[in-house]
């Protein structure tokens, strides 16, 4: 098979970095190649973050570059516009419609566009919007936005809802493995 | 054994214990740290965080020297600390194997330059390898102690943030550790003084002829034939991308050592392909090796010295080939990285805008404070620099100090601070130094050091007392404020800055990220009382912003610091139950 990349994009605290490693989890279970690309130190301080996902036989290149993403996982509204110009044409992006100001826009040096989501769909983008917050606030937990957005994703690929479950069950703490669990129910199935 | 989907990083650390490793000693820095956090989990090695780099490549060294297989990392920057053991422990070498991990930053991810570590490798004649993906870092990281056994030299293993933090498949092994080597006495070999080095220099000159004969056939330089029109030469994450971009499209001379360089093997790979490409980010570090050795390649006026490499650009530049993409026409603000909501180097800043002084900043966390709508920085250079800058500026023009002070963290203090206040004290410069205590290492993601009271594995340990340090030294004037409390932190800093003697004022707060840390609900506005007069939003929290012209607090993100509405003068701002 061909290599498929997925993108995981969002404002740094929102979870993206688990988000990244259950997928992971989950497409090495699945036998795999894989590669995953994250980013650590200043980025993660409220800034613009990306993981990159890349499954297949065998994968090279672990990062992903404009045109060539098949699925763009967006946490916030403004980043699905940032990073659509990755999204492969024919490609999916799911985006979460939460809104965070960035610095300029608090600073009143810029504006937080109007419409974000709907300029993504007019560009002929095959976007699913979602609410994950509330979604996630009545899975138990605001944080739990990234699993309510993995669900969403899982829901919109070819393995095995078990399979999914299973990953969290290994990777998330105990006392919160019922939250997330419920969350990632919501997001899988939020469009069917 | 099984498959692991292991970060670049994790995957060194699993190389270096199989092969034995005994002692580690780092300090953290982006994209390297992970490497020394996951050595700590291994309860049969020594390790450690380091006040320093240089502090870590010596007790590295010393280990090596005295039987132990030793370990130091480090990221590119740190490179330049560590680089005077470097440079001699080349001519010394070693006993048990010593491997130092140095992580660079091509496109600066998180970080000042973007400086070449190749360049270090050179200049003091140590073998490097460079690994392109996880499992190379495994194994490489093997290799590396069994080359540097085998030549009596520390060895570098190169990263790059895209192979330090990316995951891949890696083959994990068990353990071998032979014990500990037999230290015998050796001044010849161990005192460098220039009679032994003079000896040494010799040593270390034919050691560099050996290892090139060695990388003229070397398994970890391949060459991979395909379609010859295209003859590519590179080493580390561009391999990956090279493949990803041509695959059988081209011939391949992947270099897993990139010093010293082979000549033959390159030469007879050349000549068999029709134009050959060096792909190499940073430097032209290949590239020059090749045309000094009469290879004709195409390098850097194609590619670029800045950045990183990718798949896209490899493919446009040799194959001329786009991929088409999707673009709304928004026009998208930038988000930059912000300081934490919650995070008390923000109510620190307030105070010293303030007082409108000017700021030698320093490297961590708080360097984001030099973005808007704080604003509050006016140099920042390296490790240290904040504390013996400010003394520079202060004898430029005396005036300065009544409006100059330092900002450095912790663990920045530790590194290299302390040094430069020594230099403030023993030359009795009227310079305010403002310790920014946040009972860590921030930036890099939450590390102990040696003002914490805990070691690398949590265990409870001494803890340097910062105001006492500062008395020892000959700081008279030391003070220590709570920078969620604006008017005590204005105040005192104002009486420093006046003061005429040299003085230390701690800002004690711990992270707002730490987990030991009790956040209080989080804050709300009474829209009753808000007049949406913005002044809550000078302090530049993330969780502020307005909303139909009042001011709104993000639930998600405020921890209920309670710095907003220490600016409010309309009361508008509640604390949460």
């Amino acid at each position: 098979m061909e290599t498929k990349s997925i993108m995981i994009v969002g404002v740094g605290g929102q979870g993206t970095l688990l988000a990244s490693r259950l997928l992971g989890a989950v497409l090495l279970s699945q036998n795999y190649d894989v590669k995953v690309s994250e980013v650590h130190g200043m980025s993660q301080r409220g800034g613009s973050v990306v993981t990159y996902v890349r499954y297949g036989e065998k994968v090279h290149s672990p990062i992903i570059q404009k045109g060539q993403a098949d699925l763009i996982l967006a946490f916030e509204q403004l980043e699905a516009a940032r990073w659509l110009p990755y999204l492969k044409v024919g490609g999916k992006i799911i985006a979460n419609n939460q809104k965070i100001d960035p610095m300029p826009v608090i600073t009143g040096a810029a504006t937080y566009p109007e419409g974000v989501l709907d300029a993504v769909r007019g560009t002929g983008a095959d976007l699913t919007e979602i609410d994950a917050l509330s979604l996630a606030v009545k899975a138990g937990s605001a944080k739990a936005v990234n699993v309510v957005l993995l669900g969403v994703m899982a829901s919109h690929m070819d393995i095995a809802y078990d399979v999914w479950t299973d990953a969290i069950r290994k990777t998330v703490p105990e006392k919160f493995l019922e939250m997330n669990l419920k969350a990632f129910n919501y997001g899988y199935h939020y469009s069917k | 054994m099984s498959k692991q989907l292991l970060i670049g990083n994790e995957a060194v650390a699993r190389g270096l214990y199989e092969a034995g490793l005994r002692v580690a000693s780092s300090y953290p820095g982006t994209p390297s740290t992970e490497i020394t956090e996951c050595i700590a989990k291994y309860d049969d090695v020594y390790s450690e965080w380091a006040p320093n780099e240089k502090v870590a490549m010596e007790v590295a060294a010393g280990a090596a020297i005295s039987g132990a297989r030793s370990f130091c990392g480090m990221k590119h920057v740190g490179l330049n600390v560590a680089a005077d053991p470097l440079f001699t422990a080349s001519y010394t070498g070693i006993n048990a194997g010593m491997v130092i991990a140095v992580a660079d930053d091509p496109g600066m991810h998180s970080s000042q330059n973007e400086q070449d570590s190749r360049h270090y490798a050179k200049a003091s004649k140590t073998m490097m390898l460079e690994p392109s993906d996880s499992e190379e870092c495994l194994q490489f990281a093997k290799l590396a102690f069994t080359l540097s056994e085998q030549f009596d030299t520390p060895v570098i293993l190169r990263l790059s943030t895209r192979v330090a933090h990316s995951r891949g498949l890696v083959e994990v092994g068990e353990r071998v550790d032979n014990g500990l080597k037999e230290y015998k006495k050796d001044p010849m070999k161990y005192v460098m003084m220039p009679g032994m080095a003079i000896k040494k220099h010799v040593v270390v000159e034919q050691r560099v002829l050996d290892q090139t004969s060695w990388a003229e056939t070397a398994p970890i330089n391949t060459v991979e034939m395909n379609d010859t029109k295209i003859g590519v030469i590179t080493a580390g994450i561009s391999y990956t991308y090279a493949k990803e971009a041509l695959g059988d499209k081209a011939s391949y001379l992947k270099l897993g050592c990139v010093y010293p360089l082979p000549v033959q093997l390159i030469k007879d790979f050349a000549a068999k392909c029709d134009k050959v490409y060096v792909l190499e980010e940073l430097d032209p570090f290949i590239e020059e090796h090749c045309r000094q050795n009469g290879v004709e390649v195409i390098g850097k006026e194609a590619f670029t010295l800045q950045g990183e490499y990718s798949q896209s650009l490899i493919a446009r530049v040799i194959l001329g080939k786009e991929d088409k993409s999707l673009a709304t026409d928004l026009e998208i603000p930038a988000r930059p990285p912000v300081l934490c909501a919650g995070c008390p180097h923000r109510g620190l800043y307030y105070a010293l805008k303030k007082l409108n002084v000017m700021v030698s900043g320093d490297i961590g966390c708080y360097t984001l404070g030099a973005l808007a709508p704080i604003g509050m920085m006016d140099t920042c250079i390296c490790m240290g620099a904040s504390v013996s800058a400010l003394h520079g500026r202060n004898q430029a023009n005396p005036e300065n100090a009544k409006k100059s002070v330092a900002v450095i963290g912790d663990s920045t203090f530790m590194h290299s601070g302390v040094t430069g206040l020594i230099d403030i004290a023993y030359n009795q410069s009227n310079s305010t130094v403002i310790i920014l205590d946040n009972s860590i290492t921030g930036m890099t993601g939450h590390q102990d050091n040696p003002t914490t009271g805990k070691t690398i594995k949590g265990d409870p340990t001494t803890a340097v007392s910062l105001e006492l340090l500062a008395k020892a030294v000959g700081i008279d004037h030391v003070r220590v404020v709570d920078p969620y409390n604006l008017e005590e932190c204005e105040r005192v800093i104002r009486e420093e800055v006046e003061r005429d003697a040299p003085s230390v004022v701690i800002s004690r707060r711990p992270c707002a990220l730490l987990k030991y840390v009790k956040h209080k609900p989080p804050m709300h506005v009474n829209t009753d009382k808000c007049v949406g007069c913005k002044m809550c939003m000078k302090i530049g929290c993330p969780a502020i912003s307005m909303k139909d012209k009042k001011s709104v607090i993000d639930f998600t993100q405020c921890v209920g610091c309670a710095v907003c509405s220490q600016l409010c003068k309309f009361d508008a701002i509640e604390e949460g139950e």
